[in-house]
């Protein structure tokens, strides 16, 4: 439901964009998700055309690029993957994680003209 | 209060950025007229920014902020009124509340005797960080005290948004699954207490204290977990011990605690 609000904050930025990097219409929109943000890539993808109506992106195709989280392990002492919350570490089991990146979403490029 | 857009109405959110960096001028293949430009930014910057402008507010002023999230029906308001008389008097206490319509939840918080300002999201699921700063023009000096900010009674989105909070506090009631901090994680894991709310009705359910405990653990590893009943009064001392220490921190001169006092 939030995904909504953020498709807005998706055009906001790349209206801003537009007028930083000097292009009117945008084509294609590359989005990373990190795997552990309060997003739904499903619901990105539903909601950007309709938000992006009458704006320099209509039309344009999202294309969302999930990335693992990360988290370090108290037990393995070590750097580990992690693909949501409440997982526990891929190596030992443990739940005593703590998470270091992957609550990211992240414009990563643009197709532009 | 917004200081970050200097907007003078609540609908809409200026995002301007004037960094003027050359653009890429990778082209992309087959398409004479398109090019590819790098971005790299996050789409959470916008909130984020008026997150840290009410955090800085909150710091300034000696505020000990709550940000109060839970499913419908787990009795927060209840909580929140109960809490209040328990408090009442101590210090300055204000409430932020947040549903999708009406304004049931502030005038029951009204009716103890405090501020409150109510903020109607509409087809809106959160709060965000914007609405909060506006938010606080509506509501008188809390310097040194404490502010709530109940948040829409929704368990996924408002897990997403920092609205400059010092805490989140999550609230989990007895008639709700045990197993909520499994299927609703992102919530638990942004939460650094957990109420469980309703322990008056444990003899009358299959609920246990320890399992529901046990996933929250799981998913945030070392998280508070207070047991308490809004309506019997059972626990409520913990919880009110609880943010008193929170107000009486948050009050302190922030030039002691750099020098580690």
């Amino acid at each position: 439901m939030h995904e909504m609000s953020l498709c807005e904050g998706l055009v906001q930025t790349l209206e801003a964009q537009a007028t930083a990097q000097h292009f009117t219409q945008v084509h294609k929109v590359w989005l990373e998700i990190g795997a552990l943000a309060t997003i739904e890539p499903e619901a990105m993808r539903f909601n950007f055309p309709i938000v992006a109506r009458g704006t320099l992106a209509e039309d344009a195709e999202l294309i969302t690029e999930v990335v693992d989280g990360e988290a370090w392990c108290m037990q393995c002492c070590a750097r580990v993957a992690v693909r949501r919350h409440g997982d526990g570490c891929p190596n030992c089991g443990s739940y005593q994680l703590q998470i270091l990146e992957g609550q990211q979403m992240r414009v990563r490029q643009l197709e532009v003209s | 209060m917004c200081g970050v857009c200097g907007c003078g109405d609540h609908s809409h959110d200026h995002d301007h950025h004037h960094d003027h960096h050359g653009p890429e001028h990778a082209h992309a293949p087959g398409l004479s007229n398109t090019r590819m430009v790098q971005v790299e930014q996050d789409i959470m910057a916008a909130n984020q920014r008026h997150a840290d402008a009410n955090r800085r507010f909150f710091t300034g002023q000696g505020i000990f902020v709550i940000n109060l999230v839970s499913s419908p029906g787990s009795g927060k308001t209840t909580l929140l009124v109960k809490t209040i008389e328990g408090l009442k008097g101590e210090f300055p206490i204000g409430v932020i509340e947040g549903d999708q319509q009406t304004g049931l939840d502030a005038d029951r918080i009204k009716a103890t005797g405090v501020p409150a300002h109510q903020i109607n999201t509409g087809k809106g699921c959160h709060l965000d960080a914007h609405g909060i700063g506006h938010a606080l023009e509506h509501l008188p000096s809390l310097r040194g005290g404490l502010l709530f900010i109940e948040n829409v009674g929704n368990l996924v989105c408002p897990a997403g948004f920092d609205l400059g909070e010092t805490h989140k506090v999550v609230v989990l009631s007895t008639t709700e699954g045990e197993d909520k901090p499994l299927k609703y994680p992102d919530m638990f894991y942004a939460s650094d207490l957990m109420l469980l709310n309703k322990s008056d009705l444990l003899p009358y359910l299959d609920f246990s204290v320890e399992t529901a405990q046990g996933y929250a653990q799981r998913v945030h590893p070392g998280m508070a977990c207070l047991t308490l009943s809004a309506r019997t009064w059972e626990g409520m001392e913990n919880w009110l011990a609880w943010l008193r220490k929170g107000v009486a921190a948050a009050a302190r001169p922030k030039v002691l605690l750099s020098e580690g006092t």
